[in-house]
């Protein structure tokens, strides 16, 4: 009775997004994706004050000719790396990706986001559950949102 | 739907590269069709990675992520010749399980 109890408490917690944390394999965090701004994301997937660190490295191209098509580097050489998440400050929702990282995958994404204007995106990482991330400004000839 | 993806792994010692190419619309809801009509939103919400029943990596998608997504990640602990297991769900409540082995 009681860890079922326990159980249910967790899955009404993380429905109604009470839960901190990035990418579970179970519940898509809606809030999050529907937030519009750097911060609000930030403390949707349960962060603080993230700390800008040279241990999370973000690649990118200086100007993407097609902002539909973005190809994104992420890695990090901090410790205890949980997840990554990649944030586009100036799209219709700023979250566009996160990965929850289990141990023995290492800490390196790469993946290809759309980016509506020219705008910084930020890596953002959870290490030994403290918060950093890394920024680049890059310049979108041709919007990838609507079009 | 019967949309495919495609995989590509490289062993290096017990760490194995993994490139994947979903086929996917990945619909951001704010595209307009040729007849002006607004394309309903569709797109891979929740990724799941599994070697070995073992998850190496999950992954939560907003419409940002391109069309047709592309990932590559690493994890340790691979052996040639075992299987990868690439499972998906969409916002449209379309569903989708993959296979591959370790080259």
């Amino acid at each position: 009775m009681q860890s079922s109890g326990g159980i249910s408490l967790l899955a009404l917690m993380a429905a109604a997004g009470m839960l901190p944390g990035f990418a579970s394999a179970e519940e898509w965090n809606k809030a999050a994706f529907e937030a519009k701004s750097v911060d609000d994301v930030i403390r949707l997937l349960g962060g603080s004050a993230p700390q800008q660190s040279d241990r999370v490295i973000l690649n990118g191209p200086e100007i993407a000719e097609n902002g539909a098509v973005v190809p994104l580097e992420i890695s990090s050489s901090l410790p205890g790396v949980e997840s990554i998440a990649i944030l586009i400050e100036k799209n219709p929702n700023t979250l566009a990706a996160s990965f929850a990282i289990p141990p023995g995958t290492l800490p390196e994404i790469q993946t290809r986001v759309k980016m509506n204007e020219t705008c910084n995106v930020y890596a953002l990482v959870k290490s030994d559950g403290r918060f950093f991330y890394a920024a680049k400004e890059i310049k979108v000839t041709l919007g990838g949102c609507g079009g | 739907m019967a949309n495919a993806v495609k995989v590509r792994t490289k062993l290096d010692g017990d760490v194995a590269l993994i490139r994947l190419l979903i086929s996917h619309p990945m619909e951001t809801g704010l595209r307009k069709d040729p007849e002006g009509q607004l394309v309903p939103a569709h797109f891979i919400e929740l990724l799941t990675i599994t070697y070995k029943d073992r998850t190496v990596l999950s992954a939560q998608w907003g419409p940002a992520v391109s069309r047709n997504p592309y990932l590559a990640f690493r994890f340790k602990g691979a052996q040639k010749g075992e299987k990868l297991k690439i499972s998906w769900v969409d916002n449209a409540g379309d569903s989708r399980t993959d296979e591959a082995v370790i080259e």
